[in-house]
Parts: structure tokens; C-alpha cells; sequence
């Protein structure tokens, strides 16, 4: 209307040009962009690659499967008692983390937590299992109490722990005062306030967790054989190396059907306990 | 008089967290016969147990205090490692794409959705320690072997999530698009990718950080980086060596995990 008269105000931030970015945002996003291509250059071309290799990956892939048809179902008997124990492994050993995990997770959250030094202990504890994978715990208890499946329970005792820990001291930090105030006010011990203000309020995600770090574990404790600790991986490591592809198929379709019945029960109790 | 003396019951009792007592003692009981039963099958062997004991001492004195005498051995594992670590997820991430775009119900015909979905569940019920053995197997051991592993683990990964990000996305836009009589690659490209970008750049790093932790152990089965080194320590009994390694893997880890974590926050 009065283009003429007015030099500022709506009008000319009506005809600036719209960009998406500002200025500093865009060489932002171009350093990023920068950084992940020079990574990349950097890692491509420092790697210790043998190319042609690569190339021929897809026959020597397809070589493989075909080697693995038709699945040779012969050994069923003993796959089916490794799937046993390799199921027995995953529950034994969840059933104890969970109960070791709650005073852990009770003395890493900061509202629960009886001192400071409690508090870092308990940090300390989840730290430490969470950075370690399963298979380099197995391999510790390997070389303490032999091959068998000790190690492999304590491996995942050890690795669930700080799983589990983390996230159910996560939920005791988010609980909701009032009830524990409550529960102060009429003179409640210790041990009564976190029996009936803090654990009622946490029971739905130590549930949760728990089935989750199940269906977790029973993955985990597939390849737990493959360095002696039990379970299915040995027998899949024995078909291997005595190069019976057709075994190994057979284990690598129980271990998918295994590890799909997982989930399902995961999820149904799920529905049915939350 | 029954009602009354209900009311009039002093104690209060926690309600149980599953209401229905069938379903509550029945679970309790299943998970007690079940350990008990589950724990008597194990060959558990208590003699090797309390054999194992001094043998722990043993260890622990061994590997205190830990050996950075080879640091050498050390930082060339790990810098092969952070290698496998920066290409697989790129790869993995690139053909993750088109397979998430295969596995959204909304968007793929149900033969391809069927397809998509096949190779999600494969590339993720297996751990990425059995992939990298067949790997090991068809091309040998090094690096490669576990590049391909964590391709395949990251393709199981992201191509899940973002495949459920698909299935999320406002429809509008594609509507608009194919009004406008925009072809399939160019409604992708326009309506749909817009849409799913911030999450691929979020998957995308968080993959970066979960597969530096994973590389470190698919070299166990010799599919290249700090693995192969960590566990050749074990094998030599060199539990010295063994402990800095873990130390040095705990540190990059924690580094890695609040470095990625920084750069979702700022990029959300």
C-alpha cells in the first residue's frame, strides 16, 4: 500500500529473502558435513583392506549359503538341548540380576541414596558392568572357573546388572515425594519408607526392565559358547569348524526361531503383568 | 454386620501389584519350579567353582597394576577399531534406507513389505558376533569381515526405527505431492525424506557410538580392531595388557557415549 513512504518496519522484512538457516548455522552444518567426509576418507583409505576381497565377498557370500542348503536336521536332538540351556542361561542368570540390581540401584539413586560414597560405589558398580560387554566378562570367567556355564551365568549377572541398576535407579529418581513425605510424617523407619513409598512406585518399570533385559540376554547368551561359556554357540562353533554348513544352518534357523519366540513372550508378558 | 466389620478393620494391606490372585500365584510359583528345575539341569560343577576361587586372586594380582607397556599394539587396535567404527554405520545407514523405506507398511506393496521386514528380523536376531564368524568365514580375517558385520547389524538397527518413523509420517504432504502429479522417487524425495531426516541423523550417530562398542568385540572372533588385541592378551595370560585394554575400551566408550550424546541434544 504505502511502498513508497515506508523504508522499514513490515514491509521490508516482508520482501527480505527467506532462508531456512542463518549464515552461522549453514557453515555449521557444511563443517559437520566436512568432519564426516574426511572421517570417512581417512578411514577408508588408512584401513588395512584387502580390496579385491571385497569385491569378491558377494560369490564367496552366496558360496557360503549355498554350502548350507538343504539344513541338515539330523542333529536336532542336541541343538534342541543346547537351545534348553542356552534359554536356561538367559533366565537363571536375569532372575539373579534383577535381585541384585535393586540395592544397587537403591544406593546409585541420589533420593535414596544413603551417603555420598554410597552414591559413587553404586555408580561405580553400574559404570563399570555397563562398559563391559558379555563376551569380555565371559572371557574373565572363563579363565577363572574353566568353560562350562558358570561363566556364562556370571557373565550375564555381571553385564545385566548395570542395566538393569541404571534404569531402575533412573525410575526411583523420578518417584513422587508426597507419599514418602507421608510415610515420614507418621514415623515410618527407613526400611518401611522404601518397602511402601518407594518400591510400590517403581514395581511397573522394574517389571518392564526385567522383561526387556530377558529378551536381551537370551540373545547374549547365543554366542556365549563361542568363547567356552555354554549354550548353543558351542555346538555352532563345533559345526564351524569342522565346516558341516548344513548343521550350521539348521542352529542359525533355531537360533532366529528362538530369539522370535523371545520377543513374543517378551511381549505378552508385557501385556499381561504391566 | 460382614460390611461393617470390613470397615472397621484396622490394618491396611498393600493392594498386590497383580490384582488377579490366580495369575499372581501362578507366576510366582512357574518362575520358583522353573529356576529350581532350571538350575538342577546345569552342569554346574562346585568343584571347579571353589578351585576358581584362588585362581580369581591370581588373575586380579596379575593384572594389577595394568600394563601400558605395549601401547603400541594398543592404539593400532584401536585405531582400527574407530576405522570399522565410522565406516560400518555409513554403509550400514546408506542401504538402511531403502530397506526401511521396503518395511513401511504405509508406503510398499505387501510383497515387498514382507521382504523388508525378512531382512530386519535376520540382520537382528543374530548377535553381531555370529555374523562376523561367517563373515571371518567367506572373506576372511581383518577388518573387512567386521565392516560388513557391523553394516549388517546397523541395517538391523536403523532400518527398524526408521522404518517405524515411516510408518508415522504425516500423509498430507505426500497427498499434496501426488496431487500435484509428482512421480513415486520425487514424492520420496520431497514429502517423505523431509520428514524422516532428523531421526536418520540422530540413528546415525547413535549407531556410531553403539557400533565403536561393538567392534571392540567382534575381533574376539577375529574380524579386526581392539578385540583381536584383547583377546590375544587373554590367551597369553597377559592379564596386565588385558586390563589396560579394558580400561582404555571403558574410557573411549564413556567418551564416545557423551560425545554423541552432546551432538543429539544439540541437533533436536
Amino acid at each position: 500500500m504505502t511502498t513508497g513512504s515506508q523504508t522499514s518496519g513490515p514491509d521490508a522484512v516482508a520482501h527480505r529473502a527467506w532462508n531456512r538457516h542463518t549464515p552461522r548455522q549453514r557453515w555449521g552444518r557444511f563443517a559437520g558435513f566436512l568432519l564426516v567426509v574426511a572421517a570417512t576418507v581417512w578411514s577408508l583409505s588408512t584401513i588395512d583392506i584387502f580390496w579385491p576381497w571385497l569385491w569378491d565377498a558377494p560369490q564367496q557370500m552366496g558360496d557360503l549359503f549355498r554350502r548350507m542348503v538343504p539344513p541338515d536336521t539330523s542333529q536336532w536332538k542336541g541343538i534342541l538341548t543346547a537351545l534348553i540351556e542356552t534359554v536356561n542361561i538367559a533366565t537363571i542368570a536375569t532372575f539373579f540380576a534383577v535381585f541384585l540390581s535393586l540395592p544397587v540401584a537403591l544406593i546409585a539413586a541420589q533420593n535414596t541414596t544413603p551417603n555420598r560414597v554410597t552414591l559413587w560405589l553404586g555408580r561405580f558398580i553400574l559404570v563399570s558392568s555397563r562398559s563391559v560387554n558379555t563376551i569380555v566378562w565371559a572371557l574373565l570367567f572363563v579363565a577363572i572357573f574353566g568353560p562350562g556355564v558358570i561363566a556364562g551365568i556370571l557373565a550375564i549377572i555381571f553385564r545385566s546388572l548395570g542395566f538393569l541398576g541404571k534404569l531402575i535407579g533412573e525410575a526411583i529418581e523420578e518417584i513422587d515425594r508426597a507419599p514418602i513425605e507421608a510415610l515420614e510424617a507418621t514415623g515410618a523407619t527407613r526400611t518401611k519408607v522404601l518397602l511402601y513409598g518407594v518400591i510400590p512406585q517403581v514395581i511397573p518399570t522394574f517389571f518392564a526392565v526385567s522383561i526387556l533385559r530377558w529378551d536381551i540376554n537370551l540373545r547374549e547368551s547365543t554366542v556365549l559358547g563361542l568363547v567356552g561359556a555354554g549354550g548353543i554357540g558351542l555346538i555352532l562353533q563345533g559345526a564351524i569348524d569342522t565346516f558341516a554348513w548344513q548343521t550350521v544352518a539348521t542352529i542359525l534357523l533355531a537360533i532366529i526361531a528362538l530369539v522370535i519366540a523371545g520377543e513374543a513372550v517378551a511381549a505378552w508378558l508385557r501385556k499381561k503383568v504391566i | 454386620m460382614t460390611a461393617s466389620t470390613s470397615i472397621t478393620r484396622k490394618t491396611w494391606r498393600k493392594p498386590p501389584f497383580i490384582a488377579n490372585p490366580w495369575l499372581r500365584w501362578g507366576l510366582i510359583v512357574g518362575i520358583g519350579v522353573y529356576i529350581v528345575w532350571a538350575t538342577s539341569t546345569l552342569p554346574f560343577d562346585w568343584e571347579r567353582v571353589r578351585e576358581g576361587l584362588p585362581r580369581a586372586a591370581r588373575i586380579f594380582n596379575n593384572a594389577f597394576p595394568p600394563s601400558f607397556e605395549r601401547s603400541g599394539l594398543l592404539i593400532s587396535g584401536f585405531s582400527e577399531s574407530i576405522k570399522i567404527a565410522i565406516v560400518a554405520p555409513l554403509a550400514g545407514v546408506g542401504l538402511s534406507v531403502p530397506v526401511a523405506f521396503m518395511a513401511a507398511r504405509n508406503i510398499s506393496p505387501a510383497p515387498i513389505y514382507a521382504i523388508g521386514r525378512a531382512i530386519i528380523i535376520i540382520a537382528r536376531s543374530f548377535h553381531p558376533v555370529i555374523v562376523a564368524i561367517l563373515f571371518v568365514k567367506a572373506v576372511g580375517f581383518g577388518p573387512l569381515a567386521g565392516i560388513l558385520t557391523l553394516t549388517i547389524y546397523s541395517i538391523g538397527f536403523v532400518a527398524k526405527m526408521l522404518a517405524e518413523r515411516i510408518e508415522e509420517i504425516d500423509w498430507g504432504q505426500v497427498e499434496a505431492l501426488r496431487a500435484a502429479g509428482a512421480g513415486t522417487l520425487v514424492t520420496l524425495q520431497y514429502a517423505v525424506l523431509p520428514q524422516i531426516m532428523p531421526r536418520q541423523i540422530g540413528l546415525t550417530i547413535y549407531q556410531l557410538d553403539s557400533n565403536l562398542r561393538a567392534s571392540a568385540i567382534v575381533g574376539i572372533v577375529g574380524a579386526g580392531g581392539i578385540g583381536g588385541t584383547l583377546m590375544n592378551a587373554f590367551g597369553r595370560y597377559d592379564y596386565d595388557f588385558a586390563l589396560a585394554i579394558t580400561l582404555c575400551i571403558i574410557g573411549v566408550v564413556l567418551v564416545s557415549e557423551a560425545v554423541s550424546g552432546q551432538i543429539r541434544r544439540a541437533l533436536w
